[in-house]
């Protein structure tokens, strides 16, 4: 669905990005994470066509995004974390914009909305933060769009809005669309996403589904501090989590913690990338 | 749901399944929720809960008809006891043990709970 390769993007004389690769594959709920700064959203804007490469090539369902051809557009729904809506009503707004989606689906907008109990008739302008995050994301799913793409869409959410937001998901989610959300709120998402990006240092760190990392790490729970050669272990209530490089599929595995994965990913970029690379090498 | 941070998700989306299963509020051939269903109810990637059900499916609980969905099976009950004794004799006996051994409790006084349990429910 998406497939960048060897991308260098820079602002100004600040160097973002450089030799950066990643596939996106259809039927994912990819969480992008990073870094403060490490380039979440700039990443998102190059993949819908809002800023362009300086180096190497970035192709999304076929497309160039810096072509913005518009059968690319009708398929691409951009949640970005600023932004600005007009002064008109959710209604207006539909009116004028869904036409643009060839298969919008006015009745799954109108349940969305429901669900965050917003009505038709209300002046978007008026909406607090949260309340335009909730109507974006109605619209953005409503489109039916093949790549949605959201910058931290739970923040400003409030709790039970989180949890609406989890089901809508679950519930929007196929094999033939993905999902690119951007977040520092992993245990807003925890179980919703997968595959898992991690952006460091202007690369990919990784870039794999839940499954193959449990592949290749595993992680524990353990009373007494780790003394043998772990990759990462952090101190817990009663213990430590402990992540080991580890081949062997257990049956009572624990549910990889992706706070922990991060952690571990950004305090040992190299040898994460070895582990990788050995274990179950590039998709 | 809230889950526990110990199992892996598919495991416990498993369990929520097996315990619905084992106190007959879903009997024998009977169409369980969809992937996707489920998947709302819980708020978790449904590949997660596919990965479930393909579980449960290898264990003969549940067995699925092509383009209509997953049901229970006939040989479920007895299939979820035996995973379910697994468990406890590899998992919670072992953590039963440990308290016993901290408290300092012989093993001969576990059979005079035991018995008034036993005598308890009877009442």
């Amino acid at each position: 669905m998406v497939e960048i390769e060897k991308l260098a993007f820079r602002y100004g004389r600040k160097q973002l990005f450089s030799q950066l690769d990643l596939v996106i594959q259809a039927g994912g709920i990819y969480g992008l994470l990073g870094k403060n700064g490490a380039g979440k959203t700039t990443l998102l804007k190059l993949i819908s066509g809002l800023i362009f490469p300086k180096e190497g090539s970035c192709q999304v369902m076929g497309f160039n995004p810096a072509e913005r051809a518009p059968e690319f557009l009708q398929e691409v729904c951009f949640i970005p974390e600023e932004f600005d809506l007009p002064a008109l009503s959710i209604q207006k707004y539909e009116a004028l914009y869904a036409p643009f989606y060839p298969h919008f689906q006015k009745q799954e907008f109108a349940g969305y909305l429901e669900e965050f109990e917003l009505t038709p008739d209300l002046n978007l302008s008026k909406l607090s933060y949260g309340q335009k995050k909730k109507f974006l994301i109605s619209f953005a799913l409503a489109t039916l769009c093949r790549l949605v793409l959201m910058d931290e869409p739970t923040n400003g959410l409030d709790i039970p809005s989180k949890s609406k937001f989890r089901q809508i998901l679950a519930g929007a989610a196929t094999s033939d669309r993905s999902f690119v959300i951007s977040t520092h709120q992993v245990r807003d998402l925890e179980q919703l996403i997968d595959p898992v990006l991690i952006l460091d240092e202007g690369k990919i760190l990784l870039q794999h589904s839940l499954y193959d990392i449990s592949k290749v790490l595993n992680m524990r729970q353990q009373e007494e501090r780790p003394q043998d050669e772990v990759l990462y272990y952090e101190k817990a209530m009663g213990g430590y989590f402990v992540l080991r490089e580890e081949q062997k599929e257990q049956e009572h595995e624990l549910e990889i913690d992706l706070e922990i994965l991060f952690n571990a990913a950004i305090g040992n970029p190299q040898k994460f990338g070895e582990i990788f690379k050995r274990g179950i090498g590039h998709e | 749901m809230e889950f526990k941070k110990k199992q892996a998700i598919y495991l416990q989306i498993g369990d929520l399944i097996c315990d619905k299963i084992i106190t007959r509020e879903w009997v024998q051939d009977e169409k369980i929720p969809s992937v996707r269903e489920m998947a709302v109810q819980v708020e978790v990637n449904p590949n997660t809960v596919m990965r479930s059900y393909a579980y449960l499916q290898d264990q003969g609980i549940i067995y699925n008809k092509r383009g209509i969905g997953y049901f229970v099976s006939e040989e479920s009950l007895g299939h979820i006891r035996g995973l379910k004794k697994k468990k406890f004799i590899q998992q919670e006996l072992p953590q039963l043990f440990k308290t016993m051994e901290i408290l300092q409790v012989p093993f001969d006084e576990l059979a005079e709970y035991y018995e008034a349990f036993q005598n308890n429910r009877e009442l």
